[in-house]
This record gives C-alpha cells, sequence and structure tokens, in this order.
C-alpha cells in the first residue's frame, strides 16, 4: 500500500534502503494521519518558529534592560492597571477563540460569528489599549530613540502588538468566509491554524506581563 | 474524517459530528474544560499582580517567583486552550515542542550568560580612551 503522504514510488526506494515507511513516522498502525493534524503539525511548527524569534527579543530586552542612558526607566513609566486590563482582554479573547472553536465543530453559525466578533472586538481593545500606552511614552519623551531600553522594549512590545493586528485581519477574513461559505473542510482547517495562532499570541502576552511589566515594575534594588 | 480520534491541538474544530444526546454532553465537558483553562489562568494571572504588591515574598525573590508563575500559566495555556496533550496522536507536536523551548533557553539564557561575561570582562570606557592617546 501506498502513502499518500510519500511521493509515488518511494516505498520501493525506501525498500532498498531497509526503511520502513512506519519508521518514518508518517504512517502508523492507524493508518496515515489526517490532513487536519498534519495541517495542525505544520502549523504548530511556524508558531514554534515565531516563539523563537520572539525569545530573541526577549532575550535582547534582558541585555539591554539596564541601559536607559540617563532617560526614564521601567520602573517609572510602567502603568501596572492599564497592563492588568490588556491581559484581561487577551485572557477573555482566548477563552471566546475557544468557545468559536466549539460553535464550529457544531456547525453554528450564529454563535461562531458571535463568538468571533467577541474575540474580535476584545483583541481590537487591547491595541487600542496598547497604542494609547505607546503615544503616552512618546509624549512623555520615551519613544524608541531615547535609550537601547526603550528600543528594545518597543521591539518587543510592539512586535506582539503587530502580531495581534495581523491576526485581526485574520479574524476578519475568517468570519466573512464561515458566512459566505459555510463550514467547508478547508476553511474550518484555517480556522484550526487561526485558534492556534490566536492562543499562541496570549501565551507570548503571559510572559510580555510577567517578565517585562510586573518585573520591569519593582523597584531598581529588587531586580535580579 | 469522523474518527474521535481526529482533533489535537486546538480543539474540535474539524470534527464531523453526529446529533445526538451524547455529543452534547461532550460540548458541555469541553466548555468546562475551557472554563476550568480560563479560571486556573486568571487565577496565575491574579498571583502574579499580587506578588509584586505584597511584602510576603521574601523581596529579592519576587522577580523569580514571577518567571515560575509564568511558565506555570504558559503551561495552563498549552494544555486547555492549545490542546497540547500526551495523546500518542500528540506526540509529534509535544517533540516540536521540546525543540522549540531547548532552542528558547538557549538563545535567552545563552544570550545573558554571553553578554553578563563580556560586561564583565570588558576594559572600562575610560581606560579604553586613555590606551588610545
Amino acid at each position: 500500500m501506498s502513502s499518500p503522504l510519500l511521493p509515488a514510488g518511494s516505498d520501493a526506494a525506501l525498500a532498498i534502503a531497509g526503511i520502513t515507511p512506519d519508521a518514518l513516522g508518517v504512517r502508523s498502525a492507524a493508518g496515515p494521519a489526517s490532513k487536519r493534524i498534519i495541517v495542525g503539525y505544520g502549523f504548530w511548527i511556524f508558531l514554534l518558529s515565531d516563539v523563537i524569534m520572539f525569545s530573541a527579543f526577549f532575550a535582547a530586552y534582558a541585555v539591554l534592560f539596564r541601559n536607559t542612558a540617563g532617560g526614564p526607566s521601567a520602573h517609572d513609566l510602567f502603568d501596572l492597571r492599564n497592563t492588568a486590563v490588556e491581559t484581561a482582554c487577551l485572557l477573555l479573547s482566548s477563552f471566546t477563540c475557544g468557545m468559536a472553536s466549539l460553535a464550529v465543530g457544531q456547525r453554528n453559525q450564529r454563535w461562531t460569528q458571535i463568538a468571533l466578533l467577541v474575540t474580535g472586538l476584545l483583541g481590537l481593545a487591547f491595541i487600542v489599549l496598547e497604542i494609547r500606552e505607546f503615544s503616552g511614552f512618546v509624549a512623555r519623551g520615551a519613544g524608541p530613540g531615547r535609550s537601547a531600553f526603550l528600543s528594545s522594549f518597543f521591539t518587543l512590545v510592539g512586535c506582539h502588538g503587530v502580531h495581534v493586528s495581523a491576526g485581526l485581519l485574520w479574524l476578519g477574513t475568517m468570519m466573512a468566509q464561515f458566512y459566505a461559505k459555510g463550514f467547508r473542510q478547508d476553511i474550518r482547517h484555517r480556522f484550526l491554524c487561526f485558534s492556534l495562532f490566536w492562543h499562541a499570541l496570549d501565551i507570548i502576552w503571559v510572559a510580555i506581563f510577567n517578565l517585562v511589566y510586573l518585573v520591569g515594575s519593582l523597584p531598581p534594588e529588587l531586580l535580579p | 474524517m469522523s474518527d474521535p480520534s481526529d482533533y489535537d491541538a486546538g480543539s474540535y474544530v474539524g470534527t464531523e459530528r453526529q446529533p445526538g444526546s451524547r455529543e452534547e454532553r461532550t460540548v458541555a465537558r469541553e466548555v468546562r474544560g475551557y472554563l476550568l483553562g480560563l479560571s486556573l489562568a486568571a487565577l496565575l494571572t491574579v498571583a502574579s499582580f499580587w506578588a509584586v504588591r505584597t511584602h510576603d515574598i521574601y523581596s529579592s525573590g519576587v522577580s523569580v517567583a514571577l518567571l515560575v508563575l509564568a511558565v506555570a500559566q504558559i503551561g495552563i495555556h498549552l494544555v486547555f486552550f492549545l490542546h497540547i496533550t500526551t495523546a500518542p496522536d500528540n506526540q509529534n507536536n509535544i517533540l516540536a515542542l521540546a525543540f522549540g523551548v531547548l532552542i528558547v533557553c538557549l538563545v535567552v539564557f545563552g544570550s545573558l550568560w554571553v553578554m553578563l561575561h563580556l560586561n564583565h570582562n570588558m576594559v572600562p570606557m575610560d581606560q579604553l580612551r586613555r590606551m588610545q592617546h
């Protein structure tokens, strides 16, 4: 039996090399993995590469954190109430995105649209709060050009904000596609990727609010 | 596509369902799973915000506590929202995740380690200027 995941004739080639397709992990006792699992796996690999990019920004921030060049430090700038509201928005939007997944599983158009709309509005609220915070920093002379600390801060948190904005565009597209084309399999696969993306953004934010905002708000003598 | 094992990272999106009361109970269970994840994540978030205000934690340990709380909350998100589990059809996702965590640790802790040593071993700026004359 030829595996749908391997090109034609590769079974013979593998047999000559002494490798069974099972050993490659593409075919198990239960048969080849479904397209859904392959799609999810591929997108999961992309998300991990995205996380690795963020880890480089985190490393740059951690290295440059003290280099304030005489400008404001994290302790002077951060407003934790704003961070708390942003965190609540993203956490709730992750939950409503999960509810949208369940509604898609049930082929329920109305609840899919409602859950996605709430997810989008919460994401939009997050973006608005972040833009307000950033413009407040710039107005106080603490823009990204002020110090190495602020450059790395704006790069890290801004990159997350850009991801959320792209996610909002994607979310709007998914709502339109579900509405216009229904619960077709390829669209459900697209939505699977979107929900993974949205949950992963929340995970990045968990690291940002703990390690950037909360650690940064500690008085300087308590920092590691 | 009606295989019940046909869902992994990211909930039930792709599964075909038969109508019936048993299926509805499954949905209720799924909702409860998300609610449990939401409450655990909210609890850890509140704990993080509490940790920076309280004086009950030894003050130099607060940043370590925040790191631990962040890792715990990321674990909650992975299990309850992204559905990364130990199920057999999830092994590839787990392996990729383990490799990702390895690279992230290398990048973050490696950078910090190298840069702190460089700072430590660098000739101070004023001394460097005197050497240029």
